[in-house]
C-alpha cells in the first residue's frame, strides 16, 4: 500500500508539473464536441437528441488521445526498466499509473461534461446519468488504453496504432455510457445501465492489469 | 554469486553466443568486452531479466534465477544506458523513488549521496535544467546508496569527467574490498585501485 | 511460467515434427475440404428448396453462414494457440496463431460481403445496423488490430508475444462487445426480423448447409496449415532439415 501510494504521488506530482497533460484531453473534449453542431446542425432539437452519443464518443477519443503517451515517458528515460528491475509488484505500479491517468483525463472529462451538455441542450435530467456515466466508464477506457499502450510502447509509430488495437475494445463501454444518458435524459431509470458499467469496471480492473504489465514485460524485453 | 551455463543467444538472425558459460565470483570485477554488436549490452539485459531472447540457465547463489526473482532484484543493481532520471523532477525526488523502487538503496542518505556526485545544491533544481553529465551523476548516485553485492552497470561512465570516472573507479573499489562484484561493460580504460579486472571477451565466445 | 509437460507436448513444438505431421495431414484435408464445398455448394444452389419468403435469394447463407462461424472459431483458435505459446513458450503455437490472423480477417471480410449481398434483396440496402453484422464488423476489426500489430515489431519473437496478449484481450472481450452490440440493436431497431435465426429450418435446408460448414473448417485448416508450413520453413530456414526439405524439392 505504502509503495501505490508513493507510485501514485510520483505520477501525480509529474502531471502537476506539466499542466499541459490535464489541459489538452479537455481543450481536445470541447474541440471534439464543437465540430457537430458545426459539421451537422445547430437545430437545438437535434443536438439534444445527439448529445449523449457526442459527448460520450468526444470522451472516449480524449481519453485514448491521451492514455498514449502513459508509459512512455518512463519508456524513453529508462524509468520503465528501473521498475521490471524492481522487486516491487509491477501489478501495483501499473495500477497506479492507470488510476492516475484516470484522474487527470476521466475524472476531469466527467467534471466538465455538464458544460458540453449545456451547449448540446442535454435535458436537465440527463445530466446525473452523464456524469456518473462517465465517472464508471472512463476508468476501463483508461485501464483498457493501457494495454494498448503497454504493447506499443516500444515502437516508434504507436500512435495511430495503438487506436486501431483500443478502439474496438472500447465499444462496450461506448453502447452502455450512451444509453445511460439517453435513459436519463428521457427520465427512465439509470440504476441497470449503471451496473452495466461498474460490472465491466469490475470485470477490467481484475483482469486489465495483468495483461498490462504482460505487454510492458514484452515491450521492455525487445 | 551468479552463474551462467550454456546460455545461447539469437538476435536479428545473428547468433551473438552459444554454450556460452562463465560464473561471477563474490569481490570481483569482470568487464564484459568485445566489438561493437557483440553483444555486451545484449548480454547484460539476460542478466537483468530485461530479455528473454535467450536460452540456457542462470543461477542465483544456486538457484534458478526465475525462482528466485524478487531476492535477485533486491540483491542486484542495474545502471543502464539510460539514466531513469524524469526531466521534471528535482535530483532529490528522483532519487526518493529510486529508492521506493528498491529497498537496497539504503547506505547513505539522498544528501550524503548527491554530495559525493557533486550535486550538492543542486537538490531542488528539475532535472532538465542539469547538463547531460550532471543527469548522468544523479542515476549514478544510486552506487553511492547502494548495499546491493551485484552491480550491473553498462556503459557507466559516458558523459562523464576525469575526476567523475577516478571518482566511481574508487567506489567500485570500495565495494569489491566489502564483498561486492561488478559486471560491467565500458570503452573507458578501467583501472581500479588495488584490483584485477577479470575480461570476458565476447569476440571469442562460440557463435555455432 | 515455465511447466513440465508430457513428451508428447514438446514434441508436438518441434518445427521439424509439425512439418513431417501437417505434410502427412495435408492431402486427406485438401481432398475432404474439395468433396465437401463441391456438394455442399451443388446441394444447396440446386437441390435444396426455395425458401418461401425470400425466394432463391436465401441461398446465399450457404456462404454466409459457414463464413460468419468460421471467423468466429478461427479468433478463438488464435487466441488459444497465443495463449499455449505464451504459457509454455512454443513457437509453433505463435506460427499458428500469426497464420490464422490474415485467414481470419479474410474470412470476417467474406462474411460481410456476402452479408451485404444477401441485404440488398431483403432489406433493400447494402447494408443495415443488423446485430449480427455488426458484431462481425467488430471482429474484422479485431483481426486488423492483431495484424498491425504484428507487422509493427521488426523482432519476431517480440511480435508473436505481443500478438498473443493482444488477442487473448480480443477474446475475453468479444463475448462484452456481442451482448453489448445485441442490447443495442434492440434499444434502436425493436423486433426486426433475423434472418438467420430462422425457427426450424427443414432438413433438406440445413442438411447442405452443415455440409458447407465442415467443408469450411476443413478447406481452413487446408490454409492454416500450409500458410503454418511456410512460415516454420522460413523461420528455421539454417536448420539442416529446412535444407534437405528445399533440396528435395
Amino acid at each position: 500500500m505504502r509503495f501505490f501510494l508513493a507510485a501514485l504521488k510520483r505520477d501525480l506530482l509529474l502531471v502537476f508539473r506539466h499542466r499541459n497533460d490535464i489541459i489538452n484531453p479537455l481543450a481536445f473534449f470541447l474541440m471534439v464536441a464543437v465540430l457537430f453542431p458545426l459539421g451537422v446542425s445547430p437545430d437545438p432539437a437535434f443536438l439534444s437528441e445527439v448529445a449523449a452519443g457526442v459527448i460520450w464518443v468526444a470522451a472516449l477519443l480524449a481519453c485514448l488521445l491521451s492514455v498514449d503517451g502513459i508509459f512512455r515517458g518512463d519508456y524513453e528515460d529508462g524509468s520503465l526498466e528501473q521498475m521490471l528491475v524492481s522487486p516491487e509488484p509491477l501489478l501495483i505500479l501499473v495500477l497506479a499509473k492507470v488510476i492516475s491517468h484516470w484522474l487527470v483525463s476521466g475524472f476531469c472529462l466527467a467534471i466538465i461534461s455538464p458544460l458540453v451538455a449545456m451547449m448540446f441542450f442535454l435535458p436537465s435530467e440527463g445530466y446525473l446519468a452523464l456524469i456518473l456515466s462517465l465517472l464508471l466508464g472512463t476508468p476501463t477506457l483508461s485501464l483498457m488504453g493501457a494495454i494498448g499502450a503497454g504493447l506499443t510502447v516500444g515502437l516508434r509509430r504507436g500512435g495511430v496504432l495503438i487506436s486501431l488495437l483500443v478502439l474496438p475494445l472500447y465499444i462496450p463501454v461506448l453502447i452502455f455510457g450512451a444509453g445511460t444518458v439517453q435513459a436519463g435524459a428521457m427520465g427512465l431509470p439509470i440504476q441497470g445501465y449503471l451496473a452495466l458499467l461498474g460490472a465491466i469496471l469490475v470485470f477490467s480492473i481484475m483482469l486489465a492489469p495483468f495483461a498490462i504489465a504482460a505487454a510492458l514485460k514484452v515491450s521492455v524485453r525487445s | 554469486m551468479l552463474e551462467v551455463k550454456n546460455l545461447f543467444c539469437e538476435r536479428d538472425e545473428r547468433v551473438l553466443f552459444a554454450n556460452f558459460s562463465f560464473q561471477i565470483n563474490a569481490a570481483e570485477v569482470v568487464q564484459i568486452i568485445g566489438q561493437n554488436g557483440s553483444g555486451k549490452t545484449t548480454l547484460l539485459r539476460i542478466l537483468c531479466g530485461l530479455s528473454d531472447a535467450y536460452s540456457g540457465e542462470i543461477y542465483w547463489q544456486g538457484n534458478d534465477l526465475d525462482e528466485v526473482r524478487d531476492q535477485y532484484y533486491l540483491a542486484m543493481l542495474y545502471v543502464g544506458h539510460l539514466a531513469g532520471v524524469k526531466g521534471s523532477l528535482t535530483a532529490e525526488e528522483n532519487l526518493r523513488w529510486m529508492m521506493q523502487l528498491d529497498k537496497s538503496l539504503d547506505k547513505c542518505t539522498i544528501a550524503t549521496a548527491l554530495k559525493q556526485v557533486g550535486l550538492y545544491g543542486f537538490e531542488d533544481v528539475p532535472c532538465h535544467s542539469l547538463s547531460a553529465g550532471q543527469q548522468r551523476r544523479v542515476g549514478l548516485a544510486r552506487l553511492y546508496l547502494s548495499s546491493a553485492p551485484l552491480w550491473i552497470l553498462d556503459e557507466p561512465f559516458t558523459a562523464l569527467d576525469k575526476k567523475g570516472v577516478k571518482e566511481k573507479e574508487a567506489l567500485i573499489a570500495n565495494h569489491i574490498e566489502d564483498g561486492g562484484s561488478v559486471i560491467l561493460t565500458t570503452h573507458h580504460d578501467l583501472k581500479i585501485p588495488g584490483q584485477t579486472i577479470r575480461p570476458i571477451n565476447l569476440d571469442e565466445v562460440d557463435r555455432a | 511460467m515455465k511447466k513440465k509437460m508430457p513428451r508428447w507436448f514438446y514434441q508436438l513444438a518441434s518445427p521439424k515434427w509439425f512439418y513431417e505431421f501437417t505434410s502427412a495431414l495435408l492431402p486427406w484435408f485438401s481432398a475432404a475440404a474439395i468433396l465437401l464445398l463441391v456438394t455442399g455448394t451443388i446441394w444447396g444452389l440446386v437441390f435444396a428448396p426455395a425458401d418461401y419468403q425470400q425466394g432463391n435469394s436465401f441461398r446465399i447463407i450457404y456462404i454466409h453462414v459457414p463464413a460468419s462461424i468460421l471467423a468466429q472459431s478461427c479468433y478463438v483458435m488464435m487466441a488459444v494457440a497465443g495463449a499455449i505459446g505464451l504459457i509454455w513458450k512454443m513457437k509453433i503455437a505463435h506460427v499458428v496463431a500469426g497464420a490464422c490472423a490474415p485467414i481470419g480477417a479474410s474470412i470476417a471480410v467474406m462474411s460481410l460481403a456476402t452479408g451485404a449481398i444477401w441485404g440488398k434483396p431483403t432489406w433493400g440496402a447494402w447494408w443495415v445496423w443488423d446485430a449480427r453484422l455488426t458484431s462481425m464488423l467488430v471482429l474484422l476489426f479485431l483481426y486488423i488490430g492483431v495484424i498491425a500489430l504484428n507487422s509493427a515489431f521488426e523482432n519476431k519473437a517480440s511480435a508473436d508475444k505481443a500478438t498473443a496478449i493482444l488477442s487473448l484481450v480480443g477474446l475475453v472481450n468479444i463475448p462484452i462487445i456481442k451482448y453489448s452490440v445485441e442490447w443495442w440493436n434492440t434499444l434502436h431497431q425493436p423486433a426486426t426480423f433475423t434472418v438467420t435465426a430462422k425457427p426450424a429450418m427443414p432438413p433438406e435446408m440445413w442438411l447442405p448447409l452443415l455440409v458447407m460448414v465442415l467443408g469450411f473448417y476443413c478447406f481452413f485448416a487446408v490454409i492454416l496449415m500450409s500458410r503454418a508450413r511456410v512460415e516454420v520453413l522460413q523461420r528455421e530456414k539454417r536448420t539442416d532439415w529446412v535444407k534437405k526439405v528445399i533440396q528435395n524439392y
